[in-house]
């Protein structure tokens, strides 16, 4: 870690990050496509496990406190140790990396749709088998929809964390933006600064674009006017 | 970065198990407790409370504020939400060029973090009294802060204390990202192994295993002031 240097800078050197941007844009677009690369198959590999667990955890009203327990314990582990205990044992690279934000994405997305199918009313359950469907019509038919919108939440802080998390990836050659941001060395307190800028767009991009998406997908009785948070409140209950 | 003291672990000085590179090694935990491992667990005590006091100082602000003036509520809620789209280590990089390697540069982020998950949890908090309990305290004549003091806020003590169960865990956990502005927190020691041509596995699991401890205990503790707290719901 010792490779990281570091100086004050004036006003001018955070003017000059954005010039870097502009006089390095295909680099940084390549760097930014490699932690989206990191951060989406990190993605999709926690969905695989998550969403079955958590949908069927709360089909069948079990386990709460797994499904719960997930996203605690998911908050109380640090990236950095993740990514520290993945390099003992997976060495160096991708997929050290992968695995580390893999386990990050798992918490949020569990505990989410946990709550979005185990929350469907019970009436509403029970109206659907008196219609006479089968317990997987009624999973296919009834509890998924109702639950789309907090499972989507639930993918949409994932993502945000695994893709804000990427940068800090790169201390273990994770790739990404954050190999020109831990690399004042070579890239010099402008390209850091360039590199921190386009880490930023980045997240906030995804945050808006699944955001955007989400509003899309939620009938339009279901809407609320609140903007979904950091700290998703929408679970207070159970704490 | 390099501040004094010996390189963690000395391979040439280590007991057979530290030379040896094995899984864990007890004794060399028992040797460095004093040294490494405590000094950094105060540390980053240090830096949760510190940061979570001040974010919930702000964030209370912030959401009174809003409870009285609706209109901001949407706008500072997405400010927020932006806030925790930036990534601990751009926050920390980002301030280090601004304020240097100082405590503020440390401090700053984590208020950030923990504000912004306080913020909306309050807020959903003081919006939890239901209509009819504010009319009937209206009904009964209490003024707009008497509202507030006797009705809102114990209402929304629970929703507080989520709020704060998370903000504490979480800042527990980004702090370790702190280490990046030098010698601070238990993410020192982790930062330290994982440097090393071969990652000292010790280090980091016993580091790792106190950072988790921490926050799992900061929780059981946020838990048990809630219970005595907020003796009507359960």
């Amino acid at each position: 870690m010792d490779a990281l240097i570091f100086d004050t800078a004036n006003a001018h050197t955070f003017v000059q990050g954005f010039a870097f941007i502009g006089h390095n844009a295909g680099f940084l677009a390549h760097k930014a496509l490699q932690q989206l690369a990191l951060a989406g198959a990190a993605l999709a590999i926690g969905a695989a496990v998550a969403l079955p667990v958590g949908i069927a955890l709360g089909h069948f009203h079990r386990g709460s406190t797994v499904a719960i327990g997930a996203s605690i314990v998911g908050r109380a582990l640090p990236s950095i140790l993740l990514i520290a205990v993945f390099l003992t044992v997976l060495g160096i690279g991708f997929a050290n990396n992968m695995a580390a934000l893999a386990v990050l994405a798992t918490g949020p997305m569990l505990t989410n749709a946990y709550e979005g199918v185990d929350g469907v009313e019970r009436d509403v359950t029970d109206a659907a088998q008196g219609m006479g469907m089968s317990p997987l019509q009624i999973l296919r038919h009834v509890e998924l929809p109702l639950a789309l919108p907090l499972i989507f939440t639930g993918i949409r802080i994932a993502a945000v964390t695994v893709v804000a998390t990427a940068p800090i990836a790169a201390i273990a050659g994770g790739g990404g933006l954050g190999d020109v941001i831990v690399n004042q060395a070579s890239y010099r307190l402008e390209g850091v600064l360039g590199a921190c800028y386009c880490v930023m767009l980045l997240s906030a991009g995804v945050w808006v674009a699944l955001l955007a998406l989400e509003r899309a997908l939620t009938p339009r009785a279901l809407r609320s006017h609140r903007v979904p948070d950091a700290g998703d409140q929408s679970r207070k209950e159970f704490l | 970065m390099t501040a004094a003291g010996p390189v963690i672990p000395n391979f040439g000085h280590g007991s057979a198990c530290v030379t040896g590179d094995h899984l864990f090694c007890w004794d060399w935990v028992r040797d460095h407790w004093g040294d490494t491992l405590e000094p950094h667990l105060v540390q980053h005590v240090e830096l949760t409370l510190i940061a979570v006091s001040i974010g919930f100082a702000i964030a209370f602000a912030l959401a009174l504020l809003t409870h009285r003036i609706r209109v901001l509520d949407h706008p500072v809620a997405i400010v927020a939400g932006l806030i925790y789209t930036i990534p601990s280590l751009v926050a920390f990089q980002l301030l280090i060029a601004y304020s240097g390697l100082s405590t503020t540069t440390v401090v700053i982020p984590l208020v950030g973090y923990s504000l912004v998950i306080l913020y909306p949890n309050i807020v959903a908090g003081l919006r939890a009294a239901p209509p009819e309990v504010l009319e009937a305290a209206r009904g009964m004549g209490l003024t707009q802060r008497q509202l507030l003091t006797r009705v809102e806020l114990p209402l929304a003590l629970p929703a507080i204390f989520g709020g704060l169960r998370i903000a504490v865990v979480s800042t527990v956990a980004i702090g370790t990202v702190a280490a990046l502005v030098g010698d601070r927190g238990l993410g020192y020691p982790i930062f330290q192994a994982m440097g090393l041509p071969t990652p000292f596995r010790t280090e980091i699991y016993a580091a790792g295993a106190l950072v988790v401890a921490l926050a799992l205990s900061l929780d059981l503790i946020l838990v048990a002031a809630r219970r005595s707290l907020v003796r009507w719901t359960r």
